[in-house]
């Protein structure tokens, strides 16, 4: 190899890396056909997943909406406070007046007896129920995931989320399901105990947005990557500030290391041999 | 400084250390990993404990306190994804300055190197016990897995899990004392790495030509102390990068889920930067052999000052040494992204075949550069 012209390396190094690309590709393209359980989700272009985009915050009240009068039904939001609505998609007072609507079981009052209170803006979203025996009764076994933290518990977050809202559809031949099970082909082995839970219409929007199931997964989905991500227009806006300060920085800083080395980098050794 | 440093021993090992501290002219980047490493450490161990200011080890609550801090607490959501990116991003400088010194033969620095490569272990440890603390589905599965490996050393099995576990099961001890040993260790390792230095700058650091530096040396300040200012800067900004647009885009999802005994994810996988060791534990079809080999895997580094010397240092004049050195680099990504996929066919044998290529390296390493030496 140490004799080998520039040619022959550069042919070597081509026929090394066309065989790695080969092999890969073959791979890549015998792993496509073989037969998978699930559908995976297509992208979606989410209005908030550039490095740059932040909520539609106009969405995330009309998902709170959508998972007020369809999901918390069955689900829960247990990490989610009222106190966090507040100046993200409703004003303190609009939040308090929700708060208000649930009533909550507080005490030991001053005769120690338990007893129920409207909402404040500190309690939590209610529960539907009181542990998960009573969530797997109602629901023929099967638990309804708390979903708070959903969109990132799940591999394919949003995309994952919308699909399976909307992907529901007959079981193919020879597919089996229990009784109150559902096919969706997005669900890992395709048998999920939720029935479709949306469709158009089945809520009224308060401003007035047309309620299709599109509409209504869409905007419940971005209500769930608020609820997962609360810090997420604020971790964006300081990843601009920073990168506005790092990157001048990275540059000075580069600039400076040339300069100093100039003189070294631009050093000569030069051999006088001995004249006899 | 120079004048304080006549009277003050702290201020005279500083300026010793990174002032006029001689270093070769020659360094090229890969030198910059080991101040990159310290600037992880000291990273990690900043962000880690304003992470503990906030943070509860108990199993009814540690979910739940590291979820809430992220709404509740101040830019919390900053330094855990700090602490999390920074994991990774403390391995890659690991595995990149460990390929460093192979490539070079920087082990025959002998206790600079195995400081090293016990410093290695300490971090992987350390990495291992602050993944279970969130108390995620994997931070338990993950922790069940690993800690039952232990089960199969003879006689004395079983009693050392039941030991480490502090009871039957991963459980509420468990989780406790993996929180005081991971807040102790990474000071451990700042001691090690202060050792680390001590014994490089007995002798030296080498340099890209295998050769002696002695005569061609420049001071470290202005020189290194910019171009290490530099790296840090290419190296942070990455890692803020990730911190602030795609913060989990290296984690697993299933850490979101809550720990639970009795739920079993379909797929149990450590970090990205254990899956190689992952791969080869899996590798073999008898428990105490991959456990055998999970740990050889590693420790195998310890052998490299051992192995044949040549008469150039490093693999730069020895054309079949860096064909199979960086051999050993794709081997290495591809036992990573092997230890990612289920247990079926053909990533079993891929995972066999792969692991087997990776000891294969330390064997045939030595032998080739001296055939080669013997023949020029």
């Amino acid at each position: 190899m140490a004799g080998w012209t520039v040619g022959k390396k550069v042919l070597a190094t081509a026929l090394g890396m066309g065989a790695t690309g080969g092999a890969g590709l073959y791979v890549a393209l015998d792993e496509s056909v073989k037969a998978d359980l699930t559908l995976h989700p297509p992208k979606l272009p989410w209005s908030h997943k550039g490095p740059i985009d932040s909520f539609d915050h106009a969405s995330i009240r009309r998902g709170y909406q959508v998972y007020k009068q369809v999901c918390a039904a069955c689900h829960s939001l247990k990490y989610i406070p009222y106190r966090h609505f507040v100046d993200v998609f409703m004003t303190e007072d609009e939040a308090k007046e929700e708060a208000a609507e649930i009533m909550v079981r507080d005490g030991p009052n001053d005769i120690g007896e338990m007893f129920d209170r409207p909402g404040k803006l500190t309690d939590y979203l209610p529960m539907p129920f009181p542990n998960s025996a009573a969530a797997a009764y109602a629901n023929n076994g099967a638990v309804p995931p708390d979903l708070s933290l959903m969109v990132l518990a799940r591999h394919g977050g949003e995309d994952y989320l919308y699909h399976l809202l909307n992907g529901y559809c007959d079981p193919p031949e020879g597919v089996e399901l229990g009784e109150g099970q559902h096919f969706n082909p997005y669900f890992p082995g395709g048998a999920i105990g939720m029935a479709p839970p949306l469709y158009t219409d089945i809520i009224e929007y308060e401003d007035g947005t047309p309620a299709t199931q599109s509409q209504l997964a869409k905007d419940v989905i971005t209500f769930l990557s608020w609820t997962a991500m609360p810090e997420h227009d604020e971790r964006k806006k300081f990843g601009m500030k920073a990168m506005l300060v790092l990157i001048p920085f990275t540059a000075l800083c580069y600039y400076k290391k040339r300069q100093y080395w100039s003189l070294l980098k631009s050093g000569k050794y030069v051999y006088n041999p001995k004249k006899y | 400084m120079y004048k304080a440093s006549r009277f003050s021993p702290l201020a005279s090992v500083i300026r010793h250390t990174v002032i006029t501290l001689p270093t070769p002219v020659n360094i090229s980047t890969w030198w910059n990993f080991g101040s990159l490493l310290g600037v992880c450490l000291a990273t990690q161990i900043f962000s880690g404990l304003v992470l503990s200011l906030h943070f509860t080890a108990h199993t009814d609550l540690s979910f739940y306190v590291v979820i809430q801090s992220f709404g509740d607490v101040y830019y919390n959501w900053w330094f855990r994804a700090l602490h999390a990116n920074g994991a990774s991003f403390f391995f890659i400088g690991l595995y990149l300055h460990i390929a460093r010194g192979m490539y070079y033969s920087s082990y025959v620095f002998k206790e600079v190197w195995s400081v090293g490569v016990v410093i290695l272990l300490l971090v992987m440890a350390s990495a291992f016990l602050g993944y279970v603390l969130p108390w995620g589905q994997m931070s338990f599965w993950g922790a069940t897995v690993i800690t039952s490996l232990f089960s199969a050393l003879p006689i004395i099995g079983s009693d050392v899990v039941i030991w480490l576990w502090g009871g039957f099961s991963v459980d509420n001890a468990t989780l406790t004392r993996f929180f005081g040993i991971h807040f102790l260790l990474p000071f451990t390792v700042a001691g090690l790495a202060g050792l680390h230095l001590f014994f490089l700058h007995d002798q030296g650091s080498s340099n890209p030509l295998g050769v002696s530096s002695d005569f061609n040396k420049v001071v470290f300040h202005h020189y290194y102390v910019l171009k290490d200012l530099v790296g840090v800067c290419f190296f942070v900004g990455p890692l803020l990068g990730l911190v602030y647009f795609y913060p989990w885009l290296l984690g697993d999802p299933e850490n979101f889920i809550e720990g639970n005994p009795l739920v079993t994810p379909h797929h149990i996988q450590p970090e990205w930067y254990f899956l190689f060791a992952y791969a080869i534990l899996r590798a073999v079809p008898n428990k105490l052999g991959g456990v055998v080999a999970l740990a050889a895997a590693v420790l195998i580094l310890f052998y490299m000052p051992f192995s044949p010397k040549t008469s150039i240092k490093g693999l730069s004049f020895y054309p079949w040494g860096k064909v199979l050195f960086f051999s050993l680099i794709g081997v290495f990504i591809l036992l990573t992204w092997a230890g990612s996929k289920p247990v079926e066919e053909p990533y079993v044998v891929v995972s066999q075949v792969l692991s087997f290529l990776y000891f294969f390296y330390f064997l045939l390493i030595g032998p080739l550069t001296r055939i080669q030496d013997k023949l020029l």
